[in-house]
């Protein structure tokens, strides 16, 4: 069973982190990042060509993280594979020792950066999550076919959007992946405690028995926030943290301080962490750091969260 | 309807390189309605090819250019006469069943581009990707498949905006537009309709029906 899986399911505080392949075959920083990693979260996300931008296979990497004593979780998106090569991926992975999932839609082709690519879309989330339940339960493949050996376990999981509109898409979705084998949902990046109360409130009334993780993208700069808004669905960052951030940088111009608006994103993602896990929000959090994987020892210090608690 | 439009015409000139005397054959349904392939767009080919070192020596209109009986018949008009290549200016269907009933090269000087909607003179919308296995019934007679750049069955994924696709923003989100319309059919509970396994093997090509042999 996996840690995330056994701090879950036994009620404590989940920590999940993100990694992203190289756009290359050279692993060596994904690997110095993973180090900052160890002994402080439950997992880590390796993403399966994020915005449909090429790069090193979701699977490699968690091999590696796995190698090197972490938890990878295999994010496996619907876009650039049939059924057939998604089984195939995991049925691999599980060789490897990886039994920590999450399904994902995956973005189109044409938001990448290579966009004669052919989007494959054979199988939704709902279709990842529903094709590995079914293999659980009948050692069969997704044509019926009898495995050489007992179908691989993995533990489940789905992304969620919490600023939807109308929400009930959103629920009514995961509710659907819920019943499709999925365990535990992270959430896209949440900014503010109300935003995602609401959307947990909205979980609760729909009773859809599942862990939720909430999504915390810990923000560099104001012109980050604020393309993030204008560009990114289902990101809403409050002015109130753009203009912490502006500060910051007009703080640091005048003072000749470099990274002051890094260091407050730092700050305002601890606040967040802290708060959800002191009022019990919800079950735990994701971090995506987005290639500053190196905060996360930061954050989670400054938020008082430990997974060893 | 089968919505086409025309090629650039400079590719359509490189195919005919090397050919001088030209036949067209265009189609007096799907490609009049698109304006690429009936009485008046025949005419202004004829002009631009004979304007450009070409002899047009016949046309035929048959239609339907996908009617292999009725394009048989339509293509004797060729027979006798002396002919390099067939311009065909109906769809990729027609060019193809053109080609089954003479011995010339046929040139397409159409793209096919989908299965659509006539919404008023020369606009045409997709809304059917020919799947086999049709799931509007549930979905307030909207077809995910089609109209979800994702074809996902299940409901949306997260990347809309203000209700807009993320792929195309000129495009509504498929699965808003089906929740809205569930609403105003009294419906909203097929939302629920889970189809994790919807599989695509009716959509494998080439496909043949026989109502004869009863498949």
């Amino acid at each position: 069973m996996s840690l995330l899986q056994q701090a879950l399911e036994s009620g404590k505080f989940g920590v999940t982190a993100e990694m992203a392949p190289p756009k290359g075959c050279d692993f060596s920083k994904q690997m110095e990042d993973a180090e900052y990693l160890k002994g402080l979260v439950h997992g880590v996300n390796v993403t399966d060509m994020q915005s449909a931008c090429i790069k090193a296979s979701s699977l490699g990497l968690c091999i590696r993280l796995k190698e090197a004593g972490l938890e990878p979780i295999l994010q496996m998106t619907g876009r650039d594979r049939s059924r057939i090569a998604i089984i195939g991926e995991f049925l691999t992975a599980a060789n490897f020792g990886i039994d920590t999932m999450l399904a994902l839609t995956g973005d189109h082709t044409v938001v990448g950066d290579c966009k004669e690519s052919k989007p494959v879309f054979d199988l939704d989330s709902c279709g990842i999550l529903s094709m590995l339940s079914e293999m659980e339960a009948s050692d069969k493949d997704c044509g019926g076919n009898d495995l050489e050996s007992k179908a691989p376990v993995f533990y489940k999981g789905t992304s969620v959007t919490p600023v939807y509109e109308p929400q009930i898409l959103q629920i009514n979705k995961l509710k659907k992946k819920v019943e499709c084998g999925a365990k535990y949902a992270q959430t896209q990046g949440v900014f503010t405690i109300d935003a995602l109360k609401r959307f947990m409130d909205a979980v609760d009334k729909a009773n859809v028995d599942v862990h939720i993780m909430a999504g915390i993208i810990p923000l560099k700069a104001a012109g980050m926030a604020k393309y993030m808004n204008a560009g990114v669905p289902g990101i809403d960052v409050p002015e109130e943290m753009i203009k912490r951030l502006s500060d910051a940088a007009a703080e640091g111009k005048e003072k000749g301080i470099k990274g002051l608006p890094m260091k407050v994103g730092i700050e305002m993602a601890a606040e967040l962490v802290q708060q959800i896990k002191e009022e019990k929000i919800c079950d735990g959090v994701h971090l995506m750091t987005i290639g500053a994987e190196k905060n996360i020892p930061t954050i989670l210090e400054k938020a008082g969260v430990s997974i060893k608690e | 309807m089968i919505i086409t439009q025309k090629k650039p015409i400079e590719e359509l000139m490189a195919m005919l390189e090397g050919a001088t005397k030209v036949g067209l054959v265009g189609c007096g349904n799907c490609a009049t309605a698109c304006q690429t392939g009936g009485e008046k767009d025949l005419a202004e080919m004829k002009e631009y090819l004979e304007a450009n070192g070409k002899q047009v020596v016949g046309t035929a209109i048959p239609d339907e250019c996908c009617q292999k009986l009725l394009v048989k018949k339509e293509m004797k008009a060729f027979k006798d006469l002396d002919v390099d290549a067939i311009v065909c200016m109906a769809c990729g269907d027609g060019a193809q069943t053109v080609a089954d009933n003479v011995k010339l090269p046929v040139y397409p000087s159409n793209n096919t581009m989908f299965l659509g909607q006539v919404e008023r003179v020369g606009v045409f919308n997709e809304a059917c990707r020919m799947c086999g296995d049709c799931v509007v019934g549930t979905t307030g007679g909207i077809c995910p498949i089609t109209q979800c750049a994702k074809s996902l069955v299940n409901g949306p994924c997260g990347g809309q905006k203000n209700g807009k696709c993320e792929v195309n923003p000129d495009n509504d989100c498929a699965w808003i537009k089906i929740y809205n319309r569930l609403v105003e059919l009294g419906q909203e509970d097929k939302i629920a309709v889970t189809r994790a396994d919807k599989g695509y093997a009716a959509f494998s090509y080439p496909r043949k029906i026989s109502l004869k042999e009863g498949k």
